[in-house]
């Protein structure tokens, strides 16, 4: 008999999530967690600028980011890490990120259910009472690894 | 139809990061594609969300520029906000998007974008952008 897993701990996770793909690409960083939210950095690349004339981050990366917290978050809160789906994302932007500056995604599940979970965060960079986005979405638990049901 | 080089400034520096080209110019409106790669993988064989999202977000906006620049203006784009629903996963092949400007006032655009892989009457992903049209100084 095995022992049972360890809770889900984000922080770990992150050292395998961020060392390839797209969260790698973008260098996605952990920052901190609690209990039911998750926190991640996304370092200033100076090749991630939204348009050529402004010197600002795209606004891309920071849904990515934002995405990449959401489903931290889920398995933080569900202590669990099961496969699941972006839904419905919504990212409203409030103003640009200051240049050369990290920005960070905390996202709290502040719901869920067996198939679905719910989300909300900010993107900030550096004072979280001065967001740089708010967002929202919904996730879906994916009941076999669709990779799998293809075959 | 915008040329070469016109179509070639609907991409920032970020959408060429992520691999994202023009495919196409579709009655008026930019196509982009972008290829699978490690770059845009999120499990693996499958696009990450934020990168389908990154594209879906390009192709808002290269629509928007064709558009107003067929009307003469050249103003700089603000997002205000997206709304992203994901279909069905982006499986390890290309992926292509195209973005309808469903209202385009003085200052604000609505636009819709859909995502597709094989089949565009079957999308893997929409979008609906507000985007905030701000004159430039001087």
């Amino acid at each position: 008999m095995s022992a049972p897993l360890p809770p889900f701990d984000p922080q770990q996770a992150a050292q395998f999530f961020f060392n390839h793909g797209h969260s790698g690409w973008l260098g996605l960083r952990y920052a901190s967690h609690g209990a039911d939210w998750v926190e991640l950095e996304l370092p200033w690349r100076e090749d991630l600028l939204g348009e050529e004339d402004r010197h600002m981050l795209a606004s891309g990366p920071i849904i990515s980011l934002l995405d990449m917290a959401s489903g931290m978050s889920i398995w933080t809160a569900r202590k669990v890490f099961t496969p699941i789906a972006t839904l419905d994302l919504r990212v409203d932007y409030q103003r640009p990120a200051r240049e050369r500056s990290a920005v960070l995604g905390r996202v709290e599940c502040y719901r869920f259910t067996r198939s679905a979970a719910f989300v909300r965060g900010i993107a900030h960079d550096g004072d979280a009472g001065d967001p740089v986005a708010t967002m929202a979405g919904v996730f879906m638990t994916i009941a076999r690894d669709p990779r799998l049901a293809q075959q | 139809m915008p040329n070469n080089d016109a179509t070639g400034s609907y991409l920032t520096a970020y959408a060429r990061a992520l691999g994202i080209s023009m495919h196409a110019i579709d009655d008026g409106a930019p196509v982009l594609t972008v290829g699978f790669s490690p770059v845009v993988e999120g499990r693996p064989g499958a696009f990450h969300g934020g990168a389908t999202s990154g594209l879906l977000e390009t192709a808002g906006y290269a629509a928007l520029r064709a558009r107003l620049e067929a009307e003469g203006r050249w103003p700089q784009l603000k997002p205000i906000n997206i709304t992203v629903q994901f279909l069905s996963a982006g499986k390890n092949k290309p992926t292509f998007a195209s973005a309808r400007i469903t209202r385009l006032g003085r200052r604000i655009a609505n636009v819709s974008v859909e995502a597709w892989q094989d089949d565009r009457g079957r999308p893997i992903a929409t979008a609906v952008m507000n985007i905030l049209m701000a004159e430039r100084p001087g």
